[in-house]
């Protein structure tokens, strides 16, 4: 296989072929019930915190815009359930920060109906009214990123976009959230394709999907135009291939040089959660409340895919599924790229795509495993898609030769997809260190 | 569920690892030459077995001390299976019936001065088996060029468990009598003495031998095809890849190809250049170690090949009718310049390290 895609030359170099997992592939997506309480917090994405928009003791509905953007670069937030406004204060959060937030105590009663919405005709929207109808959804990128999608989507004047590179790789073991709006709400991804075409002066699209989800490819295919603007892709199934510059690498062959951004190659990179959000919340003009989100892991009793209301306490959830363990680790994302989060008392929020729930000692981690000096295997080095010398830099991590790291061995390209860590025999916590080793340069360089 | 439920502390991603260790490394690569191995036990019996022994325990002593002496705990850094590979190693290159202290002084040289002196795991510059056989073989040419002829463990004449540790501890007083030069110096001092190949070798072997190893040689590097059956497991564990070994062994095939075709009579065949001598142990389980090789796949060819040729380059013209140890340190010095030049390119740049114009790669 690999090999072959050699002489294909169709994808990215190098990479890992970590175990698939998709346990939850062939799961529906179910709605997960509201939590007594609800915690939105008044910044889910990149860019300035929204500004509430209401006081306690407010009741407010379904669907409700609660908190507005602060300027471009910044969403709104829409009310997950109908209820009253309990408080607005700080609250923990996954990473362990607290964070301003509007907490919302949910009417028992409450509906699964929107309640709220602002229907619009996109077709008489010219491109600012687009991307101010993209922002009144407060839809963020889902596959992680938690970029405000609208500021994305305003690309610089005289730039010429020819591709959108739509992301359905979903490369990361155990996720299948993705997967499951691919093969779901293929119709919905298709509309909202067409919406970011239409923003970003009509390229053609392709919708790049690994080709171990066939499903998807056919879903999406079934749905497609025939004037062959909209394309899906079978693409190789290759960690990181859903990491943006290594799939605008698979389907245009183009690199994004360092401190460039896609758009100066002519690509532009969207998830296919965002698009499919965009898709179905534009046109009836509501606001982002819930997204599918997959829970699994060995301590989970109930995986699969879950509609779950934004704010719903981790911890009500975990009880949902089912994972009441003693010693249980919990991870927003996925295995390679993912989040150990600090507090069972934090909120979901928009950017999370899968919950990860492990027994402590099911999890291979650096704690239980021993590490040993570095043996030059070159297995880091035979699976950085950025074509590192992981190696290397880990060592000087060692020595703190944290200007050498990024003048001589460009640490500034590594994205942190963990291939390299992953793949390491003697254990050493590569990423780890270079993340130290980033923040340190960051410290030294403000 | 209470919050002091959540007793593991928060990690860092990635929360995922392959099942690889570097001890189940070790252990695989053990398990590919015990095949060889355990024919160097049957092909030349009791002292063999003995020698091997002596070399493995010689090495793990060495690493042992050394690690005490840098204020370590011992056990758990041997248990690594490092020092037990590069004694095992170490040898399989030896002459199966040499002097116990021949396995002692090298098993001790090889970890204390090839390995332990630079740090330890991962950062000898040289191969610790092979600093230790050139130094054997310089210091002490007579033992290490004594080849007894095959006298498998399953016949009469062979030496028992206690006349085998006589043979290993007092050495064997008739040494010269059952003792024969391997093919390759064979055929250099017939060729020093004026006789060509044509003449000297039609006597010599049995065009098969060499590939089933029932012949003289190194205790374990008779068997071309038991290490080569080894080298296609590591091949197919993904443990080594196939650069090395295919380069080096290309590297001593081709001139050997080349120069046979211009003139047999002074040039050996090519056949008996990869099956004779340390070329597939060498090719397979030497020169691929991790530490001492370069880490990219182009670079482990130019390495493969520099190491062929050499090993090609002083079988034919050097003073010894075998290279691979001296190629293998020779082109260990060469590493880290090999990797320095030959990296991967980095994405979104070119092979110089520039950034690509944005418009240029479009």
């Amino acid at each position: 296989m690999r090999l072959l895609n050699f002489f294909r030359g169709e994808t990215f170099a190098r990479g890992v072929h970590p175990p698939q997992h998709k346990e939850t592939a062939e799961l529906p997506i179910r709605r997960l019930p509201f939590a007594p309480r609800l915690i939105v917090p008044l910044s889910q994405h990149v860019g300035r915190p929204a500004r509430p928009l209401v006081q306690v003791g407010q009741e407010v509905v379904r669907g409700e815009p609660i908190a507005a953007a602060e300027g471009f670069i910044s969403v709104p937030h829409h009310a997950p359930a109908s209820g009253v406004i309990e408080a607005i204060r700080l609250h923990p959060t996954a990473d362990g920060l607290w964070a301003e937030s509007i907490i919302i105590r949910v009417h028992a009663a409450s509906s699964q109906e929107v309640l709220w919405s602002r229907p619009r005709d996109l077709t008489q929207l010219d491109a600012e009214g687009l991307i101010h109808a993209v922002q009144d959804t407060g839809i963020v990128g889902l596959g992680g990123g938690v970029f405000p999608t609208h500021a994305k989507l305003r690309v610089p004047k005289q730039t010429v976009i020819d591709t959108l590179v739509v992301n359905g790789c979903e490369c990361e073991p155990y996720l299948t959230s993705d997967y499951r709006i691919m093969v779901e709400h293929a119709d919905d991804l298709v509309a909202g394709v067409r919406i970011a075409r239409q923003l970003l002066g009509g390229p053609r699209a392709i919708i790049g999907v690994e080709d171990n989800k066939p499903a998807a490819v056919a879903a999406i295919k079934s749905l497609l135009p025939d004037d062959g603007s909209i394309r899906v892709e079978a693409v190789p199934t290759k960690y990181p291939q859903g990491a943006g510059e290594m799939l605008i690498k698979t389907l245009t062959g183009r690199e994004v040089p360092p401190d460039s951004r896609s758009y100066q190659v002519g690509a532009y990179v969207q998830n296919v959660a965002t698009l499919a959000g965009m898709g179905r919340l534009m046109p009836r003009g509501e606001g982002f409340i819930e997204r599918v989100i997959t829970v699994v892991g060995t301590a989970v009793e109930r995986p699969g895919n879950y509609l779950v209301p934004l704010g719903t306490p981790l911890r009500f959830l975990l009880d949902y599924v089912g994972a009441r363990d003693e010693s249980i680790e919990v991870i927003f994302g996925g295995p390679m790229m993912g989040q150990a989060i600090a507090s069972l008392d934090a909120p979901i929020i928009k950017g999370v795509a899968g919950i990860l729930v492990f027994r402590g000692r099911d999890l291979p981690t650096q704690q239980t495993r021993k590490t040993y000096p570095c043996i030059k295997c070159g297995e880091c080095i035979e699976s950085c898609p950025m074509g590192l010398n992981p190696s290397t830099l880990g060592m000087l991590a060692v020595k703190r030769e944290y200007e050498s790291m990024a003048d001589r061995y460009r640490l500034g390209a590594c994205f942190e997809c963990g291939s390299c860590t992953y793949v390491c025999p003697a254990n050493i916590p590569l990423v780890q260190h270079f993340r130290i080793a980033k923040s340190v340069l960051r410290g030294r360089a403000s | 569920m209470t919050a002091s439920a959540f007793t593991a502390v928060p990690v860092s991603a990635p929360h995922a690892h392959i099942t690889a260790g570097i001890s189940r490394v070790m252990l695989w690569v053990m398990a590919a030459l015990a095949p060889a191995t355990l024919y160097g036990f049957w092909l030349f019996g009791w002292p063999a077995i003995h020698l091997w022994f002596i070399t493995v325990l010689a090495t793990l002593l060495g690493e042992g001390f050394c690690l005490r002496l840098a204020g370590r705990k011992a056990l758990p850094i041997l248990f690594d299976g490092s020092a037990l590979l590069t004694g095992w190693l170490l040898a399989m290159s030896l002459p199966p019936w040499a002097p116990w202290w021949v396995g002692v002084f090298g098993g001790i040289f090889a970890s204390v001065f090839g390995k332990q002196i630079f740090g330890g795991l991962g950062q000898n510059p040289f191969n610790p088996a092979m600093v230790a056989r050139v130094a054997l073989l310089i210091s002490f040419p007579v033992p290490m060029t004594l080849w007894v002829a095959p006298l498998p463990i399953t016949a009469a004449a062979a030496p028992g468990f206690i006349d085998g540790l006589h043979i290993t501890l007092n050495g064997f007083a008739n040494m010269d009598a059952i003792a024969s030069a391997s093919v390759l110096g064979y055929a250099k001092t017939e060729l020093t003495r004026g006789i060509d190949l044509l003449h000297s070798l039609a006597a010599q072997v049995a065009p098969h031998g060499s590939a089933t190893g029932y012949r003289q040689g190194s205790l374990g590097e008779t068997s071309a095809m038991l290490l080569a059956l080894g080298g296609f497991v590591l091949l197919g564990l993904r443990i080594i890849t196939w650069h090395i070994p295919a380069a080096m062994l290309a590297g001593i095939a081709i001139p050997a190809l080349i120069l046979h075709q211009v003139d047999p009579a002074r040039y050996l065949d090519a056949g008996t250049h990869v099956l004779c001598g340390a070329a597939i142990l060498g090719a397979f389980f030497i020169a691929t170690d991790y530490v001492t090789s370069p880490n990219t796949p182009a670079g482990q060819i130019v390495f493969g090949l520099g190491v062929g040729l050499l090993t090609y380059i002083i079988r034919t013209w050097g003073g010894y009718p075998e290279g691979v140890a001296f190629a293998i340190l020779l082109m260990n010095t060469l590493t880290p310049v090999i990797d320095r030049l030959i990296k991967p390119r980095i994405y979104g740049r070119n092979r110089r390290g520039v950034a690509l114009e944005p418009d240029r790669v479009k």
